[in-house]
C-alpha cells in the first residue's frame, strides 16, 4: 500500500491520471469543487494503491505525491 | 520513501495551461531531467512565444522569453557566451519552431549547435485559439482552415524531424509522445539523453514531443490523447532520427 | 600621444569593440559594412572571441539578446536594409531593457536602395526603429578617430543604461581610412546580477522577458524607461560647436555631412559671411540647448543631409520654429557638394531670415 498527497488546490479535473491508474484508485470529486472551480481528483480506494506513479506520471499539474 | 514528487526544477506555480494539456507532463519531463543530472543551476531555458510562453515563470533554472522563432538563435548566444559552463535548452511549439522560427531551427541544427530542443507538436496554433499550423494534418479543422486543411490550398505538414535528419549537422534527432504512461516514459528518456548530449558536448539535439490540444481540439482531454494515438502518430511515426554517436543516420528510422 | 594606426572606419570600429571588452560579434553580410565583420572573423578566433556568421539579421540581432542576457559585452553590425530586419529584436532589447551596441552603415533608400552612403535612417534610429515605446543611444562618428570613440563610449553607456548603442554612420565614414589611436579609455563594466547565467542554486531563477501581460505592470515599467530617458538626455548629450561665437547663420549637420559643410563654411567666412556649425554627435538625446541658444543669435538655420530632411524637423523642434529652418540635401547615395551648402549660406545671407 502506498500514501497519496494531492495538491487538491492545482488539480483541474482533467481525469488523466485516473483513466491511468491500473488498480481504479482514483476518481474524480461528484460533489466537492476547489479553488480553481473544478471536480478534483481523490482516492476512492487507497488500500488497493500499488505505488506504481501512473497518476503521477500522466498528471499535466504535478499535484500528485506518491510515499511507499 | 517518496516513489514521486514534484521535481525541484519546477516550481510551485500553478502552471495556466488548460485541463489535460499536456504541456504540464513535458514541462516536468525536462524539470526532472535537470533535477537529475544535477544542471539546474547551470542552465538557461528559453521560452518561446505560444501558449508555452510563461513557461520561464515555472521552470526554477534562469529563463529567457524569446521572440516568436528565435529561441535558437537566443539560444546560439547563450551557449557561446559560455560553452562550458552553460546548459541551454528551448522549448518551442509548432508554430514557434517550424513556422515563423523555420531559419533559426535548421540553421541552428545545421551548426550542431550546444544545445537541446524540446520540440512541442500538437499541431494546431493553442494560444491565438485555434489556427492552423504548419503541423496541421491534411484534412484538421481549425479556425483558419475551417472545412478541414486542404493541402491544394495550403500545402503539407511538415515533418521536422524527418527534414533535419537530412542535414549534415544534428547530432540526435527523435520524436516521442505522451498520450500514455509508456510514451511518456520513452520521452524522458530521449529528453534526458538530449541533455547529456549537451553535457558531453555532442551538439544539437532535438526531441519532438507529438503533444494533445483538447481545448482547440474540441476535444476531452481523454478523446485528445486517443486522437494522438490514431491520427498524430501514424503521420508523425515516433523513433530515433539521426543519433550520430549511435551510428543511426538520416533515413533509418529506429522504433522501439 | 599614441601611435596612430591607419585604418578604414569600419575597422576602427571593430578594433574599438574589441578594446572595449567585446568577445561576440553576430552578424550577416551586407555592403558597405561588412569590413566589421571580416575584421571580427579574424580577430575573435585569435583572441578567444566568438565571430559567428548568422543565417539572417535576425538571427544575428538575436544571438546578440543571447549573449547580452548573460551580461557579457555583444555587438552586430548591419547597414540599412539589415537594419530594419533587426527591427524587431531591437525593440526586444528595450523591452528586455538589455545592453548592445549595434552599427547601421547607412546607405540609401527605400527598399533595396543602393550601396552609396546615406542618412535616410536617422527618423528610423532616433525616433525608435520598431515597435513599442523606446529609444536607442544614437552616436553619430564623423571620424574614424570618432568611429573608435563612439564605439567604446556606446558600450559604456549601453551598460550604464541598459540599452542598446546605435552608431548611425554612413557609407563614407565606414570605407574613408584616417590614422586613429586605440589607446581608448573604456570604463569599467557595472555589475549586472540581472544576467541569466545559471543560478548555481544560490539564487531565485532571473528571467529576461520583454512580455507582462498586466497592463498596469506594462505601464510602470514604461513610465520607469522614461524615466532613465529623462536622466539620459539631461547628461549625455554630445555635440561640436563649430565658429559659432558670432555666427548669424546656423547650419546643423551630422556625420559626412558636418565635414562638407566645415568647407562650406570656410569658404563663407573668406567671404565675411558669419556662418557656424553645430554638429550633433548624439541624435538621441539630441542637442536641443545649443540649437535653443542659437534661435537667439543667429537669423537662419540651414540642415544639410545625405537624406530628404530628417534631422530638420529635430532643429525645428529644438529652436520652436522660431527662426527659418532651410534644408540643403542629396539623397540616394549622393552627397551634397560644398558649393551647394555655399549657395544656400550665401543665400540665407542676402535675405537675412526673411523666409
Amino acid at each position: 500500500m502506498a500514501k497519496l498527497t494531492f495538491k487538491t488546490d492545482n488539480c483541474k479535473g482533467c481525469g488523466l491520471c485516473v483513466d491511468a491508474c491500473p488498480k481504479k484508485v482514483l476518481a474524480l470529486a461528484k460533489e466537492k469543487i476547489n479553488k480553481k472551480g473544478h471536480h478534483p481528483v481523490e482516492a476512492v480506494n487507497e488500500d488497493a494503491c500499488i505505488g506504481c506513479a501512473f497518476c503521477a506520471t500522466m498528471c499535466p499539474d504535478c499535484i500528485i505525491k506518491i510515499e511507499k | 520513501m517518496v516513489v514521486f514528487d514534484k521535481p525541484h526544477a519546477l516550481n510551485d506555480i500553478p502552471m495556466h495551461y488548460c485541463p489535460g494539456c499536456t504541456h504540464g507532463i513535458i514541462h516536468r519531463l525536462v524539470a526532472e531531467c535537470l533535477d537529475e543530472l544535477g544542471i539546474e543551476g547551470q542552465t538557461i531555458g528559453i521560452a518561446p512565444v505560444g501558449c508555452s510562453v510563461l513557461a520561464y515563470n515555472y521552470f526554477n533554472c534562469d529563463m529567457i522569453e524569446a521572440a516568436h522563432g528565435r529561441a535558437p538563435a537566443i539560444a546560439t548566444g547563450v551557449t557561446r557566451a559560455d560553452p562550458e559552463n552553460h546548459i541551454v535548452f528551448t522549448y518551442q511549439g509548432d508554430g514557434d519552431l517550424a513556422s515563423i522560427g523555420m531559419a533559426e531551427t535548421v540553421h541552428a541544427a545545421a551548426r550542431n549547435e550546444n544545445i537541446t530542443v524540446i520540440f512541442v507538436n500538437n499541431a494546431i496554433y493553442g494560444m491565438t485559439g485555434g489556427q492552423m499550423a504548419p503541423t496541421s494534418l491534411p484534412g484538421q479543422v481549425t479556425q483558419t482552415s475551417p472545412y478541414g486543411r486542404d493541402t491544394n490550398h495550403c500545402g503539407f505538414p511538415i515533418k521536422v524531424c524527418e527534414m533535419l535528419s537530412e542535414l549534415d549537422g544534428p547530432e540526435y534527432l527523435e520524436r516521442v509522445a505522451v498520450n500514455n504512461v509508456k510514451n511518456v516514459k520513452n520521452a524522458k528518456k530521449a529528453i534526458k539523453k538530449a541533455f547529456e548530449n549537451q553535457i558531453n558536448k555532442k551538439g544539437f539535439s532535438l526531441v519532438e514531443v507529438i503533444s494533445s490540444c483538447p481545448t482547440n481540439w474540441g476535444m476531452t482531454p481523454q478523446k485528445a490523447l486517443e486522437w494522438v494515438a490514431d491520427k498524430m502518430i501514424p503521420y508523425y511515426p515516433l523513433g530515433v532520427y539521426k543519433d550520430r554517436s549511435a551510428g543511426i543516420v538520416k533515413g533509418e528510422v529506429k522504433n522501439d | 600621444m599614441a601611435d596612430k594606426v591607419l585604418m578604414k572606419g569600419n575597422e576602427a570600429i571593430a578594433e574599438a569593440a574589441i578594446v572595449a571588452g567585446c568577445r561576440h560579434y553576430f552578424g550577416y553580410p551586407i555592403t558597405p559594412q561588412t569590413e566589421i565583420a571580416a575584421y571580427m572573423a579574424k580577430r575573435m578566433p585569435k583572441i578567444g572571441g566568438c565571430f559567428l556568421q548568422a543565417e539572417s539579421e535576425i538571427a544575428a540581432i538575436n544571438m546578440v539578446y543571447g549573449v547580452a542576457s548573460t551580461g557579457l559585452r555583444v555587438m552586430t553590425s548591419s547597414s540599412s536594409p539589415g537594419i530594419s530586419l533587426k527591427g524587431e529584436g531591437l525593440s526586444y532589447l528595450a523591452g528586455a531593457d538589455l545592453p548592445s551596441l549595434v552599427v547601421n552603415v547607412q546607405r540609401g533608400g527605400p527598399g533595396l536602395g543602393g550601396i552609396q552612403p546615406s542618412q535616410s535612417d536617422y527618423f528610423q534610429a532616433t525616433k525608435g526603429g520598431a515597435h513599442g515605446d523606446f529609444h536607442m543611444i544614437v552616436l553619430a562618428p564623423a571620424s574614424v578617430q570618432e568611429m573608435a570613440d563612439l564605439t567604446v563610449h556606446g558600450f559604456d553607456l549601453a551598460d550604464k543604461y541598459r540599452m542598446t548603442s546605435m552608431i548611425l554612420a554612413d557609407g563614407t565614414m565606414g570605407q574613408m581610412m584616417e590614422p586613429v589611436s586605440l589607446d581608448l579609455e573604456v570604463k569599467p563594466m557595472p555589475e549586472k546580477p540581472w544576467a541569466t547565467t545559471g543560478t548555481k542554486l544560490q539564487r531565485k531563477h532571473n528571467i529576461t522577458n520583454s512580455l507582462s501581460l498586466d497592463p498596469e505592470e506594462l505601464e510602470m515599467l514604461n513610465f520607469k524607461r522614461y524615466e532613465r530617458y529623462k536622466v539620459i538626455e539631461e547628461n549625455e548629450v554630445m555635440y561640436e560647436e563649430y565658429m559659432m561665437e558670432d555666427a548669424e547663420i546656423c547650419i546643423a549637420a551630422f556625420g559626412i555631412a558636418s565635414r562638407v559643410a566645415k568647407n562650406a563654411i570656410t569658404e563663407a567666412r573668406k567671404m565675411g559671411i558669419k556662418v557656424g556649425l553645430i554638429r550633433p554627435i548624439t541624435l538621441w538625446p539630441f542637442p536641443t540647448a545649443p540649437f535653443k541658444a542659437a534661435a537667439d543669435k543667429v537669423h537662419t538655420f540651414i540642415s544639410v543631409e545625405l537624406s530628404m530632411g530628417q534631422m530638420i524637423e529635430d532643429v525645428r523642434l529644438a529652436t520652436e520654429c522660431r527662426r527659418p529652418v532651410k534644408l540643403v540635401n542629396r539623397a540616394g547615395g549622393m552627397i551634397p557638394s560644398p558649393e551647394q551648402i555655399l549657395e544656400a549660406i550665401k543665400e540665407a545671407n542676402k535675405n537675412g531670415g526673411a523666409n
